[in-house]
């Protein structure tokens, strides 16, 4: 027995492994239930290596396309590089040529909406001297300009001309230690503006029975006759008590948002006081009715208004028209519109017909008409409203 | 004319001496090769086509001689393929069992060191599988699974190319005499 065993031992081991493994299969085909320790088992041993090697795997393929793969990044990098610096330019380009925009329409909006006959200036210099407070703009007598006008921007008053050239005039700031000008509260106290050479002012002659609080509004007078009245100056820092006058510091409000375009007051007219201090939000104009022209369609030359200065600036403008050229909105480089075309008929596009006044946007006084003319009642209105000089609201 | 071309037919037992491999080779070996079935195809479908666990039971069992050995190691490679696979288990392990038992019987026949007789047995015992297996699948699981007969012989002679070149690597994983 023993020998017929030995003889058959390796198929009798083969018999018995098959049969034990058809055992397996029945149980695992007919009840769909497997001897799930064996898979465990199995998983279990192969899960290390499989582990180790996505490992490697992972780190391979990460130092394979970080490092061996990267040969042209260096390229990659200086043209992306060149591109960022390129979209730079542009960025600060059209960001620069927005803030004009903006500021320009704040301007445009407030004088529209001032009674005062005020001219658009822009500050292109700073006047010599380490201790004087003085600025350049480019408009001068031919503009229209004369020594002592107001220059205001819609946030307050900013400084006066002190020099008038053919072609510009010097404007101290209301920081010259020289400036000097009538101001007054909302509750009627009186003083002197002074410069310090400072970014702050100090009010003089503010009796000490005067009632003046910190962070209170300060406005234009109109006594000193340069500055007319209901402009605003500032607000109060501080206030100290003092005999027989109050020392009252002031913190200009003209200039906060720098002083790159100002207006220069022509015309002045007396304004109340406003009862809400100035904003420097822009104004919300409603748009036009239904056929009326728009208010941003710009002045027609032939039928100017405003100025001398505004006249030639809507010939500017006629001209950049008929040329196809769009001041302010013009790449650095391109061609600029051929200026000795000035002045001729075909420069000039026919006179636009008269159109009815806008009464959302009316258009600034004609010259020659009595600044004391009050304006419509809807604008003085939507002064109010809006709490400011501007219309504007803080 | 070569010995290896020669004799492919041993004349005595002595010829056909029975390989040592160490233990961790026996137990690395044929995990690694489970593993190369499951994961390399991940990455590289075309190799989907390899059958790692048959070279390797068909290397271990020509290469001990010894029948029991060669069914053992079959049932157990099979079973673990069996359990990574979605199939009932003994499938594969019947299957390879019987592989690991002929393949070691005609070890101990025929000079399993020549190159040509290695491809030849590799890509006959990829045929049994395959067909024992469509047999199994059939009779037992009531599969009807298809049997390209063009299709298996080219995937058989391709698995016998990898074959030749695996046991040339796994010869040089056994202990000298």
């Amino acid at each position: 027995m023993e020998s017929l065993l030995n003889r058959y031992r390796n198929i009798t081991v083969l018999l018995l492994v098959i049969m034990a493994q058809l055992v397996l299969l029945a149980i695992s085909a007919k009840n769909d239930q497997d001897v799930r320790m064996i898979r465990v088992w199995t998983v279990t041993a192969v899960t290390p290596l499989a582990r180790i090697i996505e490992g490697v795997r992972g780190g391979g393929s990460g130092f394979l396309h970080n490092y061996v793969l990267l040969h042209d990044t260096s390229e990659d990098n200086k043209r992306l590089q060149s591109e960022v610096d390129k979209l730079r330019l542009e960025n600060t380009f059209l960001k620069n040529e927005l803030n004009t925009a903006e500021r320009a329409k704040a301007l445009q909006v407030f004088q529209a909406h001032s009674p005062s006959k005020m001219l658009a200036a822009t500050i292109f210099g700073i006047g010599a001297g380490s201790n004087a407070k003085v600025v350049l703009a480019d408009r001068g007598t031919v503009n229209g300009v004369q020594r002592g006008m107001a220059v205001v921007t819609p946030d307050g008053i900013v400084g006066k001309v002190v020099a008038a050239y053919p072609m510009a005039s010097q404007v101290q700031l209301i920081t010259d230690p020289e400036f000097a000008a009538g101001v007054m509260t909302k509750g009627g106290a009186r003083g002197t503006l002074k410069g310090q050479g400072t970014p702050l002012c100090r009010i003089d002659y503010v009796p000490f029975e005067d009632k003046v609080d910190g962070g209170e509004w300060i406005y234009t007078s109109g006594d000193d006759r340069i500055f007319p009245r209901g402009f605003a100056v500032g607000q109060v820092k501080s206030v100290r008590p003092g005999q027989p006058f109050k020392e009252v510091l002031v913190e200009p409000s003209g200039m906060q948002r720098g002083l790159e375009d100002v207006l220069i007051i022509v015309e002045g007219v007396h304004q109340d006081i406003p009862d809400a201090p100035p904003g420097i939000q822009p104004v919300y104009i409603a748009p036009a009715p239904p056929g009326a022209p728009s208010p941003a369609q710009p002045v027609q030359p032939g039928n100017p208004v405003g100025t001398e200065a505004d006249r030639l600036e809507s010939a500017y403008k006629a001209l950049g028209q008929a040329q196809g050229h769009d001041f302010g909105d013009n790449r650095p480089g391109e061609k600029a519109p051929d200026y000795t075309k000035l002045g001729q008929p075909s420069a000039v596009p026919a006179q636009a017909p008269k159109k009815e006044p806008d009464v959302a946007n009316p258009a600034p006084p004609t010259p020659g008409a009595s600044p004391k003319n009050p304006p419509p009642d809807t604008v003085r209105r939507s002064n109010q409203a809006g709490g400011g000089p501007g219309g504007q609201d803080r | 004319m070569t010995y290896s071309g020669d004799r492919l037919l041993l004349s005595s037992q002595r010829e056909g001496q029975e390989s040592r491999f160490r233990g961790w080779v026996l137990v690395v070996v044929p995990l690694a090769a489970l593993l190369f079935q499951v994961y390399v195809p991940l990455f590289f479908q075309f190799l989907s086509f390899l059958e790692m666990p048959l070279l390797v039971v068909l290397y271990f069992a020509i290469m001990r001689r010894t029948q029991i050995s060669g069914l053992m190691i079959g049932a157990l490679v099979g079973l673990a393929q069996d359990s990574l696979s979605k199939n009932p288990l003994g499938m594969f392990g019947i299957d390879k069992t019987l592989v690991g038992y002929f393949a070691a019987s005609v070890g101990m026949k025929i000079d399993v060191e020549n190159g040509l007789v290695r491809l030849l047995l590799c890509f006959l015992f990829y045929g049994f599988h395959q067909f024992f297996y469509w047999v199994m699948a059939r009779a037992l699981l009531s599969q009807q699974l298809a049997l390209d007969l063009p299709r298996t012989a080219i995937l058989g002679l391709l698995n016998a190319i990898v074959g030749i070149a695996l046991f040339a690597f796994l010869d040089k994983l056994r202990e000298r005499a």
